[in-house]
């Protein structure tokens, strides 16, 4: 027993060791995935699915009904829910939006109170109101397979940098309402804001913006998220603001010190 | 106490202060030692130039407190090049500072007009020069000389041909005519109405014909934004009520103020924001402006659906899009 694993540990760096490990732990993720993707991806049978209606619809009535009415009508704070569809409420309660912690102007991403399961059984209920937009499966959120980074670059310049900022790092809108930092962000939200048009956020049309094209845009923000600094420190990405902010304190701040001392005399 | 006032005395120079290092032989070596770290920290700032750029690959990338990610390769080169050139400064400035010679020197203002013999003298020998150049006599030389010079220094104004041509009518004009299909920007593909959904926009452009090419310029007019609201939503008058099509209204992107691309909706106030100076529009109220210094709504295009149900433009922009200019008639 011994000598084999010496034998073995003789080999540990061999070329060809790399490689084959990587090998193995490509093929051991791939394989989880499909695994874990089949045992998400079975339909539900009728009963089941109504169960989860109803475990949503008790949820609803505990955790929104006090906003969105004990029907989802809506009421004087809070929009109608017939027909926004699953995605709309996936998106707002699984990235913690809702429910909101207090009424300011804007719902901010936060630590989400309901679990997966619970999000799912919302969803439903909500979905079964009205039809409206669906959540987008797995298959369907294949960015790195189906986008193009370059097509989403653009498409993004037209259409999401005026609110998010050219890199995507969010920015200010009216009266204390903002449009979110995009860094982060799960594919499947990205991709279903883009359908729901969530607050102050239009919806951008499967017509206007083929599925294809709104994963190239998701394609490119993750692509920008990973993007390397280059140029240093980022500051935050936001342009001339923040550099010329710095610049301006701390680099006159430096070269006025420096001149200070030039004109010191030495004791 | 005496009326008179005294007349200021003149307080003369200071007395000069010496330096440490002038009377304490060992804060002069304490100086020399200071100078030669200095510049030695500055021979090490080179060995790390030098030494990064040959051994720093340049697609590592180190993490940084308050720089994150950065590259290694880069990273060094400046860092090396900033400690190199700093520190030759700093140690020559404090080597001039301490251990230079200190003497105070004293030189007394004057006329600063040139004595009369120097002037005249000036002036006999740029005469004498010219008189052996022969300047006088080769005429011909003197006047080519001249044409020459004259005209490169004419040349210049030929540059300001570059201000023109006027732009004519090009800033009232755009590429929007009655019929021109709306088209999705990117993508170039006509829009039904039935493909926007009641709060959805469309950033377009106008159809390009078979062949046609867009310049910058002419995106720069033309750029179209599409927002579908509830028709029940709209607080408008006949006309424009009937330049919108089931809800949808266009609006052109370019502001009246400046010029920035106007797209910032916001669907549930039904505002629309520009990102340069914060003028606010009211889409249901035909772009009035609502905040900012903007001065006119966004110009609305009227729109409608040909026979085959795509978006068409009813008729070209009855004003000029974008900013105010000179010849603008409000």
């Amino acid at each position: 027993m011994e000598n084999n694993l010496k034998r073995l540990s003789r080999f540990r760096r061999h070329r060809a060791v790399a490689p084959l490990l990587l090998v193995l732990a490509l093929l051991s993720i791939g394989t989880t995935f499909s695994v874990a993707g089949a045992a998400t991806s079975t339909p539900l049978s009728a009963a089941e699915k109504s169960a989860l209606i109803d475990e949503g619809k008790q949820l609803f009535l505990k955790g929104c009904s006090s906003c969105h009415g004990l029907n989802a009508e809506g009421g004087a704070v809070a929009p109608s829910l017939i027909g926004v569809g699953a995605a709309s409420v996936d998106f707002q309660v699984a990235t913690g939006r809702m429910p909101m912690a207090d009424m300011s102007v804007q719902a901010m991403r936060k630590k989400p109170v309901y679990n997966e399961k619970q999000v799912e059984a919302l969803a439903a209920y909500v979905a079964s109101l009205a039809p409206g937009p669906e959540v987008p499966g797995e298959s369907q959120l294949n960015y790195e397979r189906d986008g193009s980074a370059a097509e989403g670059g653009e498409l993004f310049r037209t259409n999401c940098a005026m609110c998010h900022n050219f890199a995507a790092q969010g920015g200010a809108l009216t009266q204390g309402k903002y449009a979110p930092t995009l860094m982060g962000v799960e594919p499947r939200h990205i991709y279903e804001a883009m359908i729901t048009g969530p607050q102050s956020m239009p919806v951008f049309s499967d017509k206007t913006i083929t599925p294809e094209e709104k994963l190239s845009i998701i394609k490119w923000i993750k692509a920008a998220e990973s993007e390397p600094q280059l140029g240093g420190a980022a500051l935050g990405r936001v342009g001339p603001v923040t550099e010329g902010l710095l610049v301006w304190t701390l680099g006159l701040g430096l070269l006025v010190g420096v001149a200070v001392w030039l004109a010191m005399k030495a004791r | 106490m005496s009326n008179e006032i005294e007349t200021i005395k003149d307080p003369g120079l200071p007395a000069h202060v010496h330096r440490r290092t002038d009377t304490d032989p060992k804060a002069a070596q304490r100086a020399e030692r200071q100078v030669a770290i200095l510049f030695l920290l500055s021979a090490l700032g080179t060995v790390l130039l030098i030494g990064s750029y040959i051994f720093i690959p340049q697609d590592i990338f180190i993490f940084f407190p308050v720089l994150g990610n950065t590259n290694a390769h880069q990273l060094f080169l400046g860092l090396g090049m900033a400690f190199s050139l700093f520190f030759i400064g700093m140690g020559a400035i404090h080597w001039a500072k301490t251990l230079m010679p200190d003497e105070e020197v004293v030189i007394q203002r004057h006329e600063f007009r040139s004595p009369d013999e120097d002037r005249a003298d000036f002036v006999k020998a740029a005469k004498d020069g010219a008189a052996a150049a022969g300047l006088g006599r080769r005429s011909l030389i003197k006047r080519t000389l001249g044409l020459a010079l004259g005209l490169a220094g004419l040349s210049p104004i030929i540059l300001l041909r570059d201000l023109g041509p006027l732009p004519g009518d090009e800033l009232s004009k755009t590429s929007w005519k009655a019929g021109t299909r709306l088209v999705t920007d990117p993508g170039d593909r006509p829009i039904r109405a039935e493909d926007l959904e009641v709060g959805a926009v469309a950033q377009t452009l106008p159809e390009l014909a078979a062949g046609g090419h867009r310049t910058l310029a002419d995106i720069g007019k033309d750029a179209v934004l599409l927002i579908r609201l509830r028709p029940e939503e709209f607080n408008l008058d006949a006309e424009r009520l009937s330049w919108t099509h089931e809800g949808i209204i266009a609006f052109s992107k370019i502001c009246s103020h400046m010029g920035c691309a106007v797209a910032l909706y916001e669907q549930q106030t039904k505002h629309l924001l520009c990102p340069c100076h914060q003028s606010t529009f009211d889409v249901t109220r035909a772009a009035k402006v609502i905040f900012g210094p903007a001065a006119r709504p966004l110009p609305q295009l009227a729109i409608t659906v040909d026979s085959e149900g795509y978006l068409v433009a009813q008729n070209p922009f009855n004003e000029p899009v974008g900013p105010s200019f000179w010849e603008r008639s409000s």
